[in-house]
């Protein structure tokens, strides 16, 4: 590793190899595609702020004319009436979604790192069963599923939701793919130094794979904040945010702008994770140089 | 703990490090456990709960297709009954098994090259920019079920968006009924399916990207490299052969899988089953008919033809940028 060194050189051009008309054409296409994808968010921001009778306008429109903020009053009046405090179903949602995706990258990370990085007897097993499993469709192994929470009287506690998500096959997968570009001289140079397996693993693959469990975090989070809790959790105490969220939209018709507000808020959470996670790992490559 | 570079050994293939005397099973199973004990110790929680709560359940889901279980009564062992069933019976499975393919052989590879090419170009942008294009890409998949805005495009009177636009433009007189028509239905899901697909696999090259070491461009640049093609063919596709592989494996998993852009689109069932997925031939028999055991010999089924794809394509991946 010749680190310190490169940091020092003085910057190169930003990027080599590019021509002015070729950024100008690729830039016009993102663009023109970009808006295609935007759509949803351009829908969901313009609905939420529509006035009841431009929402049931027919023909439809995207855009909002006479912006209006009651669809969220009306909001904050309904969940001041629920029968279980509001505050209770978000404390659900952000436990189960904490607990699950530390849980998750941890577990997941930790036995991720010797599978890449080590050889041992039931290494190749292991790893393809992990990736096999992912294309098993899940419908079918809901009732397997019940029958393990039951026997380990797990039904009806925030656990049903949690554990299960620990051993997901996704993070495993994501994590052992990036661990594999480490370079070995790197861990090598560690042990030397006299550093143990779990002192490598903690403080210099997991710093050097950031964006990936940034990444984890942001997929884990749309997975579990949107997680569909109602198999296992039957008390209404313990129900989730989106549960919650389902009800007051049942309301019909008369729920509609309402049921907008919520669908906003809801929405922006994750993409609020979302634009975090992704400025940090944007940030933590510009100053690392891993790579030998 | 020995282990040697390994950057450029083929996935998960097992080698063992020491050339091993003829040793007592047991005593070599022993050996192994105490010499890799720090591996196994990391690896042991994750390993326990996995087996728990995934390879437990989908074993017992692989026996119960061997079985007649309505979920109330005990499964009842009927042997390969379900599977002659679905084959040989089930004209409605052949039906979903042509549109399953036909999705898988469309949006799979086209979703996939359209999840690094969208991440590659984003990666030219500055850092700020790049976020907020980030995330506009991934919108579709960060919004939930957000598909029903195809419904008012796609909506079969004169106010839909499309009917409208293309009467307007005098293309056709009458109305069409998009999502009620068996020619139309199948190319409007894998439209919307694509729309959809800038998902996990998107986000693992976008992190990916940013794990291509810098340096390596200026290097290539002084080696005669002149254009980001050639950039992108001999420097930036083989640094990322890990997340190619994670990528194609998601991207085929989920284009195998159809079956929400089905359901709230073209309806469950569909038009003359003109939609009909296998997943959606799983959840009708699932979920509604409670024919738990067919169900799940359609789950195996279907895990067999992801299987077989995978293989394959993990194999044409192993070549890139040799």
């Amino acid at each position: 590793m010749e680190l310190p060194i490169k940091l020092r050189l003085p910057r190169l051009r930003k990027r080599v190899n590019r021509s002015l008309g070729g950024n100008m054409a690729l830039f016009g296409f993102l663009a023109v595609v970009g808006a295609f994808m935007a759509l949803p968010l351009v829908y969901a921001i313009n609905n939420a702020f529509k006035p009841l009778d431009e929402i049931f306008l027919f023909p439809p429109r995207l855009f909002v004319r006479n912006p209006t903020i009651d669809n969220f009053s009306d909001l904050f009046h309904l969940l001041g009436d629920s029968w279980v405090p509001f505050s209770r179903y978000i404390f659900n949602t952000v436990f189960l979604t904490g607990m699950g995706i530390v849980g998750h990258v941890l577990l997941a990370s930790a036995a991720a790192y010797p599978l890449a990085k080590h050889k041992f007897p039931g290494r190749g097993p292991m790893f393809h069963i992990v990736v096999l499993s992912l294309m098993f469709t899940p419908a079918v192994t809901a009732i397997p599923n019940y029958m393990i929470m039951s026997w380990l009287g797990l039904v009806n506690t925030y656990w049903a939701i949690i554990i299960p998500a620990f051993a997901y096959s996704l993070g495993l997968y994501l994590m052992k793919q990036f661990m594999e570009q480490i370079p070995d001289a790197l861990l090598e140079a560690a042990k030397i130094d006299g550093a143990s397996e779990y002192r490598i693993f903690w403080s210099i693959v997991m710093p050097n794979v950031k964006p990936a469990w940034m990444t984890l975090i942001i997929l884990l989070f749309q997975m579990l904040w949107g997680a569909d809790t109602s198999g296992f959790i039957y008390s209404e105490q313990l129900k989730s945010l989106n549960y919650a969220a389902n009800q007051i939209v049942l309301g019909g018709i008369a729920r509609a702008g309402v049921g907008a507000a919520v669908a906003l808020l809801l929405m922006s959470v994750p993409i609020t994770v979302f634009v975090f996670s992704q400025s940090q790992i944007l940030e933590t490559m510009a100053t690392s140089g891993m790579k030998e | 703990m020995a282990h040697s570079p390994q950057l450029n050994r083929p996935e998960g293939e097992l080698r063992y490090s020491s050339k091993e005397p003829k040793a007592s099973l047991g005593f070599r199973f022993k050996r192994a456990l105490v010499m890799h004990r720090h591996s196994y110790i990391l690896m042991a929680p994750y390993a326990i709960l996995f087996t728990l709560f995934t390879v437990l359940p989908v074993i017992m889901s692989i026996l119960i297709s061997f079985t007649h279980f309505n979920m109330l009564e005990f499964p009842r062992f009927i042997g390969w009954q379900n599977y002659t069933r679905l084959f040989l019976e089930d004209d409605i499975f052949l039906i979903a098994v042509k549109n399953t393919l036909l999705l898988a052989t469309i949006t799979g590879p086209v979703s996939y090259i359209a999840c690094f090419l969208f991440a590659w170009l984003i990666n030219e942008l500055s850092p700020k920019v790049r976020a907020f294009m980030t995330l506009v890409f991934y919108a579709p998949s960060i919004s939930g079920n957000i598909f029903f805005i195809w419904q008012i495009m796609f909506s079969g009177d004169r106010y839909g968006i499309i009917n409208g636009l293309l009467m307007k433009l005098g293309i056709i007189i009458e109305p069409i009924l998009w999502l009620k028509t068996e020619a139309y239905i199948m190319p409007i899901i894998i439209i919307v399916q694509l729309w959809l697909s800038l998902g996990t696999g998107f986000l693992a090259f976008i992190a990916g990207l940013q794990t291509v070491d810098k340096t390596l461009f200026e290097a290539g640049a002084v080696d005669g490299i002149r254009n980001r093609w050639q950039e992108l063919w001999f420097i930036t596709l083989p640094s990322m052969r890990p997340q190619l592989m994670f990528g194609a494996v998601i991207q085929l998993t989920t284009a195998f899988a159809v079956s929400d852009v089905s359901i709230h689109l073209a309806g469950f069932p569909s038009v003359n089953y003109a939609g009909e997925t296998v997943v959606t031939h799983l959840i009708d028999f699932g979920t509604i008919r409670f024919e738990m055991g067919f169900a799940s010999a359609i789950a195996t089924v279907l895990f067999i033809m992801m299987l077989g794809t995978n293989l394959g394509v993990q194999k044409l991946l192993r070549k890139v940028g040799e």
